[in-house]
């Protein structure tokens, strides 16, 4: 997801100024996405400069409303129309940690594991403790979101885990070879 | 912070002897206090269930001591101990254990009951409870009249009858499907959030997310916990 689409999407309910947009993003995402003011008007200046916007005269309060323009609005139906890939989603840090993690001598993985499990467990208390409060549907709908991925980051780690007693414990974890003979003998 | 309602103070417990011992649980020390829910998490075997039963004096520790409102049950007597489970703690289980014979007011009536209550006096307090858990109108249907969500709030409901102060549930999401399930734990929550103490055992994060604090066991060991957020917003901010 980027601001660029979010932007979008406010601006075909009609033209908004800078302060409004944040305000209304932030609504519309139960401010799980705080943006700063300037974040949006360098949005607005890139958007404009690819002509996916256009600036209107400023309003007798010295605020500068902008419109969508019908390629912005083609641009936005396609980013509805398209699915986000998972290749477009930023690189697992987590996944390569733990990955390291094992590969590195004098780490200790599963104290890796838990240090994990409990943010992440933390964070879900959090999401759970925001949609107890009554949230409207938008919002819920962002924080089932979050939900769901801290619950599949902790069945991932509780997997991690598991497999690291099983395939850990016969040796203390020598260091990986790189000839042919021990990856055989590993399968 | 208020009284600790629950505590378990440096507990050992171990099953069997010998080469066979298991040491369910080695040297563990939580308190739970009034207001607040705790869910204990871990894997098979790390010794969450043996801490619930020592919790309600279903079992005794080895070493360590447990104390329910500040009465440390080593110091009761088998008939003592009985009555400060049925006054002061509820338990919610997987298995709901309602008798089939009995109606939902008289499943839910019965603790009290056994405490010597009249039914004249425990009728009222059955169907206060059970329309804290929606039920009400089904007082006077039996089991295997109801649905099995139903059957679990009626079990929760004897759970909570009588104003218990420490309520136990473990795995009381078992066998519900998803939003059941969260109408079960947003009962438990609104107990806890009225003033109980509660300790819930499961293994599904997204129900322990329901607690104030989650407590990892693993070995019989409390390897972390994580308690509420100082700064929730930063969360928010990250989740970008």
């Amino acid at each position: 997801m980027s601001i660029r689409h979010g932007l979008l999407a406010l601006l075909e309910r009609g033209p908004r100024y800078g302060y409004q947009l944040r305000a209304e993003f932030e609504d519309s995402t139960g401010s799980t996405w705080p943006l700063n003011i300037g974040q949006v008007y360098t949005t607005l200046n890139r958007l404009e400069r690819d002509g996916l916007v256009r600036a209107l005269p400023e309003n007798d309060g010295g605020q500068r409303p902008y419109e969508i323009t019908p390629d912005g609005r083609t641009e936005l139906t396609l980013w509805f129309a398209t699915p986000i890939a998972r290749a477009d989603r930023p690189r697992d840090e987590l996944a390569i940690k733990l990955a390291l993690a094992l590969t590195t001598p004098g780490i200790d993985v599963q104290a890796v594991v838990q240090t994990q499990r409990t943010a992440t467990m933390r964070a879900l208390q959090e999401y759970t403790r925001l949609k107890r409060s009554d949230a409207e549907l938008p919002w819920r709908l962002v924080l089932e979101a979050m939900i769901f991925q801290s619950e599949a980051e902790l069945r991932w780690l509780d997997h991690c885990e598991t497999a690291l007693v099983r395939y850990d414990r016969p040796a203390p974890a020598p260091l990986p070879q790189h000839d042919d003979a021990t990856r055989e003998a590993e399968v | 912070m208020s009284t600790a309602v629950l505590q378990l103070r440096d507990v050992h417990r171990t099953h069997g002897t010998g080469e066979a011992a298991v040491h369910a649980l080695a040297g563990v020390t939580v308190s739970v206090h009034a207001g607040e829910l705790v869910a204990v998490m871990g894997p098979s075997g790390s010794g969450k269930s043996t801490l619930l039963n020592l919790a309600g004096g279903l079992d005794s520790p080895d070493s360590g001591e447990v104390l329910v409102e500040d009465t440390a049950l080593s110091t009761l007597r088998r008939p003592q101990l009985a009555a400060l489970r049925r006054r002061s703690v509820g338990y919610v289980f997987q298995a709901l254990n309602l008798l089939p014979s009995l109606t939902a007011a008289e499943n839910v009536a019965l603790p009290l009951e056994l405490e010597g209550v009249s039914a004249r006096k425990s009728r009222p307090l059955a169907e206060a409870a059970l329309a804290e858990v929606e039920l009400t109108g089904y007082a006077d249907r039996f089991p295997d009249e109801m649905s099995g969500g139903q059957q679990q709030r009626v079990a929760i409901a004897r759970a909570l009858v009588g104003q218990r102060r420490l309520v136990l549930a473990d795995e009381p999401t078992g066998a519900l499907d998803s939003v059941t399930g969260e109408a079960v734990l947003r009962l438990l929550r609104a107990r806890v959030d009225a003033g109980a103490a509660a300790v819930l055992v499961t293994h599904e994060a997204r129900h322990a997310a329901w607690a104030d604090r989650v407590i990892f066991l693993r070995d019989g060991r409390v390897v972390d916990a994580s308690g509420p957020l100082t700064q929730p917003e930063q969360l928010l901010e990250t989740a970008s």
